[in-house]
């Protein structure tokens, strides 16, 4: 007999010999959807499945944790892809886990309430509490192109995420400037580890992040109380580890050899290879191929547009043109691509040397040897 | 009347490299040039068009990161021909005048033709400039070969590479590269030729059996 306690199969009494209901269960999460759910975060931070009862353990007993989440250069486009879920999921409700003691967006409190509230978490809970970064820091002409309360952008970061146990830099613009940093950067606009140094850092870049990564890393953080592993880039390796191209849907189609070469033609119907129309896959790393986005519905590649790249640094001046594969050669108009250049380089490169044999040809040379030795 | 010797300047290491390095540059840009722009060849999902475009892409270029490892190591093996300061002449007065003698003649400045027997000056110079390519090649290639694997030992040793530089500026890199690989190649016959034609050195054959002919004043 399993046991269940979704209040389905029994009269409604409590059960004596069950242990008393769970704080998910006093949020209407059957121990079922539960369990489904650690599992899937067991597998979404690439673990073995006999971690889910680990984790299941960890976040019965959680400690509610304070979470500050702050909001500089940004369109609020993370918050709104954690929020706008379509139902509520157990993810946002281990959000909810943490005391959001601060969020621009969500919090009712405003004004001075709300600095105040902000100022005693960093005294109070200071090397203990987590912070959410979402847009980037301006730093030029001392950060004065982004002031909250009348302070500025990096003065309040080097505050809040200097005394924290560690930063969550959410989004593109959070981890490495994302688009306030695009070319000409008008603002100096960088990410929180260039802006803050010395706070501990974690990057879950795109554009927007997926939520199911914040969730997986916050289920890290409460299941093994440290940060999951990073790479060169400060993002987790759990959802940054593998290569967009390497994990792709649409792989067998560029191996094949099978191309949609314009919008809408035979092989864009068919879901081949985006490749040619300037997919960013082979440099991105990122998990949408598997995580995919809106309750894992789709992704760009899944709904036939190339990957734009945004979970990379500085990916709106590095990964543009979006529709071409390679970047622009530097100097040249952007309607010359390399190859263009290159075969022009080629033709030229000929013609110069084919003039130069007909020159060649023609002078006589001194001193050739023996040329009296000729017939 | 002069007697013609001949002289054995081009040893088997120099001569396999070469051309291995002829045919595996041949066989990168063929490939290279379909893995940057490919066409739909494929009838069937179950084709293997660029799979195997790959594949051959990058086992030339094992073989050819081998054989310019191998002329490197040559550099200091082989005989004064093959030897690293062939390809430095301008670290002194002597190979500087050289060069500026090969120089003139080229730019048709001088009628002098200046005969020797290895390299000519100005063209091992050009050659440090086209190892130098090779070397590119073969770190943006590698670099690129290895994302796949981002944990890899290869990834951490090539792959510092994308410390200064992003992924698609290497890609673009790379793709450069082979142009201006092309336009050293067309450059080089012709030069090649046309010291066969001047020099009467034979430096054409002598890249096939290492001999080249010395003439002797009596
Ligand atoms: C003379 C030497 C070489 C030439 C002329 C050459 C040429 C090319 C060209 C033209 C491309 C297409 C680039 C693009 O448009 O994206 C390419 C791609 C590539 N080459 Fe080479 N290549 C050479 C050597 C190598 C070597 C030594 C490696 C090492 C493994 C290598 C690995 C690659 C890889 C991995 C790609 C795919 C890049 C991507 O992911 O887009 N190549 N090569």
């Amino acid at each position: 007999m399993s046991r269940t306690r979704d209040g389905n199969e029994h009269d409604g009494l409590p059960d004596p010999a069950l242990p008393p209901p769970t704080v998910w269960e006093e949020r209407g999460i059957s121990r079922r959807d539960f369990m489904k759910f650690c599992t899937a975060m067991s597998a979404a931070l690439a673990l073995p499945p006999a971690f889910a009862p680990k984790i299941a353990h960890a976040l019965d007993q959680v400690k509610r944790p304070t979470l500050v989440w702050l909001e500089f250069q940004d369109c609020a486009g993370n918050t709104e892809a954690l929020l706008r879920s379509s139902h509520p999921t157990v993810a946002e409700l281990v959000l909810d886990v943490l005391s959001i003691d601060y969020h621009e967006t969500i919090m009712a409190a405003a004004g001075h309430q709300a600095e105040e509230a902000l100022a005693k978490v960093t005294k109070e809970q200071k090397g203990k509490y987590l912070v959410i970064v979402e847009g980037s820091i301006p730093m030029k002409d001392n950060g004065v192109y982004c002031c909250v309360g009348g302070r500025t952008a990096v003065d309040i970061a080097r505050e809040v995420c200097g005394n924290a146990f560690a930063t969550i830099a959410v989004g593109s613009c959070a981890a490495y400037g994302g688009i306030p940093a695009a070319a000409p950067n008008p603002t100096g606009a960088v990410g929180v580890k260039e802006a803050v140094p010395e706070a501990t850092v974690i990057n879950l870049p795109g554009c927007p992040l997926n939520p199911d990564n914040l969730t997986a890393l916050v289920v890290h953080y409460l299941t093994f109380n440290k940060l999951p592993a990073v790479d060169s880039h400060g993002r987790p390796l759990f959802a940054y580890g593998k290569r967009i191209h390497d994990a792709c849907e649409r792989r067998p189609h560029f191996d094949a050899g099978q191309y949609v070469e314009e919008w809408g033609d035979h092989g864009h119907k068919k879901g081949y290879c985006l490749y040619k129309m300037g997919c960013k896959g082979p440099a991105t790393w990122h998990n949408c191929p598997t995580q995919r986005y809106n309750m894992k519905t789709s992704w760009p590649v899944g709904a036939g547009h190339g990957c734009v790249g945004c979970s990379e640094p500085l990916f709106w001046d590095s990964m543009t043109p979006f529709y071409r594969r390679l970047p622009n050669v530097p100097g040249f108009g952007i309607e010359s691509t390399a190859d263009k250049i290159g075969a022009g380089l080629a033709v030229a490169t000929a013609a110069a040397f084919a003039g130069h044999g007909v020159i060649s040809g023609m002078r006589h040379d001194k001193g050739k040897p023996e040329d009296h030795e000729e017939a | 009347m002069t007697k013609i010797t001949s002289k054995y300047v081009w040893e088997v290491p120099v001569r396999v490299t070469h051309w291995v390095n002829f045919l595996a540059i041949l066989v990168l840009s063929v490939t290279g040039i379909y893995i940057g722009n490919p066409k739909s060849l494929a009838l069937a999902p179950s084709g293997y068009v660029m799979g195997w475009v790959r594949f051959i892409h990058f086992v030339v270029a094992y073989a050819f990161t081998i054989s310019v490892l191998a002329r490197f190591w040559w550099m200091y093996k082989g005989n004064r021909y093959a030897n690293w300061r062939s390809f430095v002449p301008f670290i002194n007065a002597d190979g500087r005048h050289k060069m500026g003698r090969m120089f003139r003649y080229y730019v048709f400045i001088s009628k002098e033709v200046p005969y020797v027997e290895g390299h000519n000056a100005l063209a091992g110079a050009t050659y440090l400039l086209v190892f130098g390519l090779y070397l590119l090649s073969i770190v943006t290639g590698f670099a690129l070969y290895a994302e796949y694997a981002p944990d890899s030992v290869m990834f951490k040793l090539f792959g510092l590479i994308f410390i200064p530089f992003s992924s698609q500026g290497v890609r673009l890199f790379h793709h450069i590269l082979m142009w201006l690989l092309i336009g050293f190649a067309i450059h080089h016959i012709y030069s090649a030729w046309l010291m066969d034609v001047k020099e009467r050195g034979g430096v054409m054959s002598a890249i096939f059996g290492g001999y080249k002919p010395l003439r002797e004043k009596e």
